[in-house]
């Protein structure tokens, strides 16, 4: 749970900002959710020197690069296991984990599992544009299975992930869903998410202007959730396995204690196991 | 909310109206230097060079505005509860127009359709509210739009639509069409 730092001026979106200049597409989703990111922690009053955002491997991967807040651009689908490590040894930091769909649902699908069911107190954040767009347009886990391409002709006839659900099955005390292009609203979800205890789960539908051109058409179709959050993951779940994905707004907020690393924290108990090990 | 269903502006606080203002050009000026260091990436020049104009230009306003509101205890407003019409401040420039090869000329009706947003935003304003010093200022706000569609039109004149195939790349990223 993140909380506000009483000792330094109140900082703006631009704080969070590096000097950095994106290389993502003109027209990318992730140049919103960048925005989102910076308004939210300003908003939060946490310090860039509080925050630490880890990555994994894609396009949305780059984004700890674009802030100035400590960062980990690590290896493909392993940005969570690198995340509940940093938070276990500093859980003092606001950690905020990003990537895409690839890279949270398919190369690191079993971290995000036992991510969501250790409800360590984190925020992940998925930019989900439902195909791989580094490498060039391959289906991801999310593509629709009708999605015709020259690389999955007639479509992948696979039946599409749902990370939400998925990540409410698996114990994510917070689950929501954003849209790039409402970058407010985004900013109000995950400014929520990092401030609820435990694992927050953001998926946010980023549109990959290169390799997607028919996304463009989501800002049409996302429509607010008809009812808000609930706190009764029965009720989330069953609202969101029969959405049609464009539903928004926080879902599920659930009331699982976060996990606490309890082992080491008293340095005496911590030199007597090391000394077990000590040859 | 849902994009489609944002509440129109309507003001009776003077320190929110002049916020929501500053808030205009600040972000304004800001996505217009974003979009200059995305086509600078990417090597459009001459569109990077008139997005860089735009931020300066809308600079200025912010500037000015501050400069009106100095004295003015301004209200902190969270992101999310700024009263826009759309999913954002009425001059901010939606990402998804914006194309790598994009020229003067489409960025130009770009930053026409963000000035004449922001003049009906005012004029919204100005039309609703029953605080005649926040008519005075939103109708002083909508004039200085309506001036900065006029100059971006003038500005339009001077770069027509460029030809079919403008979009045209010999080195597409896309390799699956």
């Amino acid at each position: 749970m993140t909380s506000a730092s009483t000792s330094s001026p109140a900082p703006r979106p631009a704080d969070f900002k590096s000097d950095i200049k994106p290389v993502w597409c003109p027209g990318c989703g992730d140049y919103h959710v960048l925005l989102s990111f910076t308004k939210a922690m300003a908003h939060l009053g946490v310090q860039p020197h509080e925050v630490a955002v880890i990555s994994g491997i894609g396009c949305s991967s780059r984004i700890p690069a674009y802030t100035n807040c400590y960062g980990f651009h690590s290896i493909h689908g392993r940005a969570l296991a690198v995340a509940t490590g940093l938070k276990v040894a500093r859980p003092d930091l606001t950690v905020i984990c990003a990537g895409g769909d690839g890279d949270g649902f398919s190369i690191g699908g079993n971290h995000f599992l036992h991510a969501c069911r250790r409800n360590i107190d984190l925020t992940y954040i998925v930019m989900d544009n439902e195909v791989y767009g580094m490498t060039k347009g391959q289906p991801s886990p999310t593509t629709d299975p009708n999605w015709d391409s020259a690389l999955t002709p007639g479509g992948t006839g696979v039946s599409p992930f749902h990370p939400l659900v998925i990540a409410l099955a698996s114990g994510a005390n917070f689950v929501a869903r954003c849209f790039s292009g409402d970058p407010n609203t985004t900013a109000k979800v995950i400014a929520e998410a990092a401030r609820h205890p435990g694992f927050s789960f953001v998926q946010i539908l980023s549109p990959c202007a290169t390799f997607r051109p028919d996304q463009k058409e989501w800002r049409n179709m996302v429509r607010d959730a008809p009812v808000g959050g609930t706190d009764d993951p029965a009720r989330a779940a069953r609202r969101i396995m029969t959405d049609d994905g464009f539903n928004l707004g926080i879902l599920y907020r659930g009331s699982r204690k976060s996990y606490r690393f309890s082992v080491g924290e008293n340095k005496d108990e911590l030199a007597a196991i090391e000394g077990k090990f000590t040859l | 909310m849902s994009l489609k269903d944002k509440i129109p502006a309507e003001m009776e606080d003077l320190p929110a109206m002049i916020a929501h203002a500053l808030a205009i050009e600040e972000e304004a000026g800001e996505r217009y230097a974003d979009l200059a260091d995305q086509m600078s990436v990417h090597n459009n020049d001459e569109v990077a060079d008139f997005f860089r104009t735009m931020a300066r230009v809308e600079k200025i306003h912010a500037d000015k505005i501050r400069d009106q509101a100095r004295g003015i205890a301004l209200p902190e407003i969270a992101p999310w509860d700024y009263r826009w019409r759309d999913a954002e401040s009425p001059e901010s420039t939606l990402l998804e127009e914006i194309h790598y090869k994009m020229t003067v000329h489409h960025a130009l009706k770009l930053a026409l359709v963000n000035e004449q947003r922001a003049e009906a935003y005012f004029a919204d304003i100005a039309s609703k509210t029953a605080n005649a010093e926040i008519r005075a200022m939103a109708e002083e706000l909508a004039e200085d739009e309506r001036a900065h569609v006029k100059l971006v039109e003038d500005w339009l004149a001077k770069h027509p639509e460029p030809a079919t195939g403008w979009d045209e790349d010999d080195d597409p990223p896309v390799h699956q069409d």
